[in-house]
């Protein structure tokens, strides 16, 4: 069940550059388990204390994950998660 | 419909069914799921923000705030300005507007043709960095009179007087309302209105993604958040990228006929998110989406005529859409 991951510009550096990356997993904690696994280091970049970090923002299909259920939120197949840094009207 | 003057003509716009866009949503046989279009590109300069502008204003002038030969001051990526510079040429108030410099010409030429000063800010930061130049400027003139739409609570006020009433009575079986995150003000006044009237009303904001050209510019401590913002008005937030703005923008035209600016798209777009999911959930919904303006403001782009969107969304590169 492959999930295509956007990658914004400042994560980039962990992915080689490529700006999309497939992973897996049936929630969003279990996809960034996966992507680490392949590309260290950037779990923690989007993950704190088993929390989302308040200055990233997650969209399942463009949806905001945090009026979903945050990392806990259940993927499915053919979705697409967007990772972006907080900027106007970011998380807050 | 007749109205004694021009001003008076602002508001109750037509809501209109959309049947093809509405059979186009996997899951959808049954024709349970019905989207609805609020055409807000039909008030007097064309977009919705007219019903803001002339809210606080009023509101301004019944207060004291605003009294004959004042000037007045706004940042606004376009339509805000519009909207106000009428009102203000009709009433007779001297109109400055801080806009982006990356916003297209024709916004430029429409303020100068109501008799707006405009003063351009930075790419960079986009209407942030209009917002923190319009400010320095009221610091500057003590005088001058920002109604400063981000903040001002007549501008959620008028569609909380205005256009949630209207779609309530129109539609009263209606179960999502979504708009554009700019301001706020739309989704905040409706939101209030309808989650008042409607129980388990489902508010959603479509938000402008825009490229990473854009992107690059900006300062990630930089993130402003309207004062007129409250999460709770929300149920869910969508993200919403320049190609599927395009791509809503451009079936908008093609298959219901609706010509209509580029944030239209990507409300759209957020429109058939959530009627995916309630199609897949097997749930009837009336989703009411709002047309907040027409692409007559956009025209220079090409995107309507562009041969792919592909091509279309390489016309609007480092543009701002909404």
């Amino acid at each position: 069940m492959a999930i295509e991951v956007r990658i914004p510009t400042i994560l980039r550096t962990y992915t080689d550059g490529a700006k999309a990356v497939e992973g897996n997993g049936a929630t969003l904690d279990a996809l960034f388990a996966d992507l680490d696994a392949r590309h260290p280091g950037i779990r923690a970049r989007l993950v704190d204390a088993g929390q989302l970090r308040r200055f990233v923002n997650v969209y399942l299909n463009d949806e905001d994950v945090r009026f979903l259920d945050g990392i806990n939120t259940a993927l499915g197949e053919n979705d697409a998660v967007t990772i972006l840094p907080a900027v106007a009207g970011g998380s807050v | 419909m007749k109205y004694d003057t021009p001003l008076e003509a602002v508001g109750n716009t037509p809501l209109v069914g959309l049947p093809r866009l509405s059979a186009s949503i996997d899951g959808n046989e049954a024709g349970a799921v019905r989207l609805w279009a609020k055409l807000e590109d039909r008030n007097p300069t064309g977009s919705i923000k007219d019903r803001p502008a002339l809210h606080m204003i009023e509101q301004a002038e019944a207060d004291g705030r605003l009294t004959p030969g004042c000037t007045v001051l706004e940042p606004t990526s376009g339509n805000t300005g519009i909207s106000l510079a009428m009102a203000a040429k009709l009433k007779g108030y001297r109109m400055v507007c801080v806009m982006p410099e990356n916003t297209s010409e024709e916004r430029r030429e429409l303020l100068r043709m109501w008799g707006a000063e405009v003063i351009p800010s930075p790419a960079a930061g986009g209407s942030n960095t209009a917002v923190r130049v319009a400010k320095e400027l009221a610091a500057e003139h003590p005088d001058w009179v920002m109604l400063y739409q981000y903040g001002n609570p007549d501008n959620a006020g008028a569609h909380y007087a205005g256009t949630g009433p209207e779609i309530l009575a129109d539609l009263p079986s209606v179960t999502h309302f979504v708009a554009g995150l700019g301001t706020t003000g739309t989704l905040m006044g409706v939101g209030r209105f309808l989650r008042e009237k409607v129980p388990g009303i489902t508010i959603v904001a479509a938000e402008p993604r825009y490229d990473d050209l854009v992107y690059g510019l900006r300062n990630l401590d930089e993130g402003f958040v309207p004062e007129l913002y409250d999460a709770s008005v929300l149920s869910t937030r969508f993200s919403v990228g320049s190609a599927d703005a395009v791509r809503g923008t451009r079936d908008l035209l093609q298959q219901e006929g609706i010509f209509a600016g580029v944030s239209t798209g990507a409300i759209l777009h957020a429109a058939l998110g959530v009627g995916r999911k309630a199609a897949k959930a097997g749930e009837r919904a009336d989703i009411v989406f709002v047309v907040a303006d027409g692409g007559w403001k956009y025209l220079s782009t090409g995107i309507y005529t562009a041969a792919s969107t592909e091509d279309a969304v390489e016309a609007l590169q480092g543009q701002l859409w909404a």
